[in-house]
């Protein structure tokens, strides 16, 4: 029969295909990602987003500021395992009397990757640039520098040069978290001379001082940095390092159980105890700078009264929630400030879990058979809140046992966020990480008075609390960091007391790697250097 | 056939019109401010208005399509507002990718699809045939994500044939002229590199290739099926010619028109990117691009996107009707 021809060639077909497949056997996939062009050291990090951008004035996801602190010196940083500053480019520095002008002291050996010297000119002219709406290379939205500086030019006046090595900081007003924003990823130092050469394509042409070099960036697949010898600190101790995008969670760890990268970060809940039980493979969490919390909107009843907000704290529980939705790598919360930050308040009891408190409270607030209310969810995951839905339903099914019929009510993101900030919720799931390692980005943004205008809330209970407000804000003109803990430590009695929200969790998003990765340390703030991370053969 | 094309180009100017105003409303009308997805959970008033003005979003409408229509005309496609890059050069990065895949994916599809086809038609109800259309039915139904998932996880995970994702291992350098790494590989004499971005393109194209498989092979079956039943067959057969011509030259040819629509209109909807395959082989393509753009409200990327997608899948179509008149002589006339 012909159609048996057909049969064999179409079987051929099928061979030939396998075949060309086959001839890929025997490879070792082992350690892949350690084979180099020659004996370079290469470290393969995988995520699931690619960079927005490389300036790293103009982003704010972990994405790129992850590459970017690598390219990128900043005039101050943080401690390895905390959120006090050190130098770095800037080796003093001195506030005067009034705490309106900060004078530092730079680094006199240092480069960019250019050629062209680090001075206090360049850190006027990058300071000019993102203040400046009119200066010519304020191209981009300079989103971080309006948050941290209060718009443009904000807080900051003027940049003055005392000398080559000297620059002089004038405000408008003392401002005690100015060290801290200084040493945040984002205000990495540029070359001037590499923004006017590059003008609206900087951000794919980074030009900084740091350990790495950038070499090449192809969009969603990899950025590439190369070791900078010239480096003024300690020198990187890999020679490359590559930046992978694998946006599915599960692809991603496959690839790394195969071998064909070396770490990765977003790891599924259901996955840890997977990396846990490899062998090859180690687990590292990062310390926690975030909280996720359940806000509740106190401008609707009837959670204005408090003995509502209480009783709903009463009646969540947060272990259950943990254990089910994170993995079990999360501290329950009991104030909006992580434990890792200076200034958390440690003796403040919080809310255990006891409906039957939640019970009597709720008939002692005249709502003995409970209410109906809305709880709402997040659409999308985030550090702080993995599985937004999930955490929601679990949540209605806690209020449910207490009598209060929740319904769960989601939109996509940014309307979520919008509708949010006009205060249309009742119960909110929503959350925070810090920026600067300071507890007035977290105080101050999510539970002042003065941050409750309908359209741009950040304090999305619309809780306004004179006694708290006046801490807050005179925490903020304090520059005495020991006086400035004692009063966030007092609002953090008030705001548990009042119990504008439930805290619900501090997460510590975990990070897998190969075993033979060593002397990476993660930061609280979500990314950090990687000039001391090594790579065992 | 010069005039038809012509014709059939100028026919182009209303389905443009038509499209860029389907995108530009679709990405200005749905709830959700971009200036709000720039800034993210950190804006303030002040900055929301500041971008707001900046990317012109406080005109009417209809001011901010006509502005984007002048500059389309000019060629503009304008900036990705997230990534401040040019929306023309986000999809020149990209296609080459979803372009490489998708032709591998058809490849596969049309050879393994209408050769089962045929065979299933000309071996009605036999094993073959029982086997290759529950294939087929398996095919159009199984998630592709799933597929997507598994296929690495034996492939390269545990036999570790094959590449699981990306389009080049991480330490190999690759010249690139045209994007096509396959072909750049080539026209480099980089032999390394093309071994490599096969293993990386097969499964892939697999994964992608199921669907378009499955439809070609069930349509190739039908078709072929009402073709052998004419009486044109049973006189070939009648004048002694072989099974063989009888069945390639005679009745695939005449059964392939449908077939060859579907292909069309399935490659067409392959170079529109792949959203699901893309995101679990992390295959640098369109789908990726359109679908981030979308989430984060990037509107020119979104409405140039779509235009520009549209004009592709336009042009396919457009291909695929001159190719009619190749497979089959009475269009040509008419």
């Amino acid at each position: 029969m012909k159609a048996r021809k057909l049969v064999v060639a179409f079987l051929v077909i099928a061979a030939l295909m396998v075949n060309i497949v086959g001839c890929g056997g025997g490879k070792e996939t082992e350690n892949k990602a350690s084979e180099g062009k020659g004996n370079d050291k290469v470290f393969v990090f995988a995520r699931s987003g690619d960079a927005s951008g490389l300036d790293p004035i103009n982003v704010t996801d972990g994405e790129s500021l992850y590459v970017t602190q690598q390219i990128f010196d900043t005039l101050l940083d943080y401690e390895e395992d905390s959120t006090e500053v050190k130098p770095a480019l800037a080796t003093e520095w001195e506030n005067s009397k009034d705490g309106k002008e900060w004078t530092l002291k730079l680094r006199k050996d240092v480069k960019f990757h250019d050629g062209t010297p680090f001075n206090a000119e360049a850190v006027k002219f990058n300071f000019d640039r993102w203040r400046d709406e009119k200066n010519p290379y304020h191209q981009g939205d300079f989103a971080y520098y309006t948050a941290m500086f209060s718009g443009f030019p904000g807080v900051i006046k003027d940049v003055v040069v005392v000398d080559e090595y000297t620059v002089k900081f004038v405000l408008t007003k003392p401002m005690a978290p100015f060290l801290a924003n200084l040493a945040m990823a984002t205000f990495g130092m540029s070359s001037p001379e590499a923004i006017k050469k590059y003008g609206e394509d900087y951000f794919k042409n980074p030009v900084g001082t740091g350990p790495f070099k950038f070499v090449k960036w192809e969009k969603d697949q990899q950025v590439v940095v190369e070791k900078n010898p010239e480096y003024w600190g300690q020198k990187a101790k890999v020679d490359r390092i590559v930046f992978r995008t694998i946006p599915d969670n599960s692809a991603r760890l496959l690839e790394l159980k195969a071998g064909t990268i070396d770490a990765m970060i977003g790891l599924n809940p259901d996955d840890i105890q997977t990396v846990k039980d490899d062998s090859n493979l180690q687990l590292m969490l990062r310390p926690s700078m975030n909280v996720g919390y359940l806000a509740m909107n106190m401008e609707k009843k009837p959670l204005d009264n408090v003995k509502v907000r209480q009783a709903i704290n009463y009646a969540v529980n947060k272990q259950a929630i943990i254990d089910a939705f994170y993995g079990g790598l999360a501290k329950p919360a009991k104030n909006p400030l992580p434990p890792s930050l200076w200034g958390y308040n440690d003796n403040v009891k919080g809310y255990e879990y006891d409906p039957a408190k939640a019970k009597a409270l709720l008939a002692e607030a005249g709502f003995p058979n409970g209410f109906k209310t809305t709880l709402w969810a997040m659409p999308v995951a985030r550090d702080y809140m993995p599985q937004p839905k999930e955490i929601g339903q679990a949540i209605q099914q806690d209020l449910a046992k207490v009598g209060i019929d929740a319904k769960i009510v989601t939109y996509d993101w940014t309307t979520y966020i919008q509708k949010g900030e006009k205060g249309e919720h009742d119960l909110y799931l929503f959350g925070w990480t810090g920026d600067n390692g300071d507890p007035d980005n977290f105080l101050f943004y999510l539970l002042d008075k003065t941050n409750t205008v309908k359209g741009s809330a950040g304090n999305v209970s619309f809780y306004r609390d004179d006694r708290v407000s006046a801490l807050l804000t005179e925490a903020q003109q304090e520059s005495d960091q020991a006086k400035r803990a004692k009063l966030y430590e007092q609002a953090q009695v008030l705001v548990s007391e009042h119990a504008p929200w439930v805290p619900l969790v501090h997460s510590t998003p975990p990070i897998a790697a190969k075993k033979s990765i060593t002397g990476w340390l993660p930061h609280a703030t979500g990314t950090e250097c990687f000039v001391s991370l090594d790579k065992a053969e | 056939m010069t005039r038809y094309i012509i014709k059939r180009l100028l026919g182009l100017i209303p389905v443009i019109i038509g499209v860029s105003i389907c995108a530009f409303l679709l990405i200005h009308l749905i709830p959700g401010d971009p200036a709000r997805a720039i800034l993210g959970e950190r804006a303030t008033p002040e900055s929301l208005a500041a971008v707001r003005e900046q990317l012109g979003l406080n005109d009417p409408l209809h001011i901010q399509y006509l502005r984007f229509m002048g500059q389309l005309i000019q060629g503009d496609f304008g900036r990705s507002v997230i990534t401040n890059s040019l929306v023309i050069e986000e999809f020149a990065e990209r296609f080459p990718a979803t372009m490489e895949l998708s032709i591998a994916a058809m490849t596969i599809a049309i050879l393994v699809g209408v050769l089962a086809g045929v065979i299933s038609a000309v071996k009605q109800y036999s094993w073959f045939d029982n086997i290759s259309m529950i294939g087929a039915l398996f095919g159009v139904s199984v998630p592709i994500f799933w597929l997507g998932l598994m296929m690495q996880w034996l492939f390269a995970f545990k036999l570790g044939l094959l590449d699981a994702s990306a389009r080049l291992s991480v330490e190999l350098r690759l010249d690139n002229i045209t994007n096509f790494y396959v072909l750049d590989s080539i026209l480099t004499g980089n032999w390394e590199a093309l071994f490599d971005s096969l293993k990386h393109l097969i499964l892939p194209s697999l994964a992608l290739a199921t669907i378009p498989m499955a439809i070609i092979a069930r349509m190739t079956r039908s078709s072929m099926l009402e073709v052998l039943r004419q009486d044109y067959i049973r006189t070939a057969r009648a004048k002694g010619l072989k099974e063989k011509v009888v069945i390639f030259r005679h009745a695939l040819k005449n059964a392939f028109l449908p077939v060859l629509t579907v292909m069309g209109l399935q490659f067409g909807t392959l170079l529109g990117g792949a959203v699901l395959t893309e995101t679990i082989f992390s295959w640098p393509g369109i789908g990726r691009l359109m679908y981030e753009a979308i989430m984060q409200r990037d509107f020119p990327v979104v409405q140039s996107g779509i235009l520009i997608i549209s004009l592709i899948f336009v042009f396919i179509n457009l291909v695929v009707d001159i190719l009619y008149s190749f497979v089959d002589p009475r269009i040509r006339v008419n």
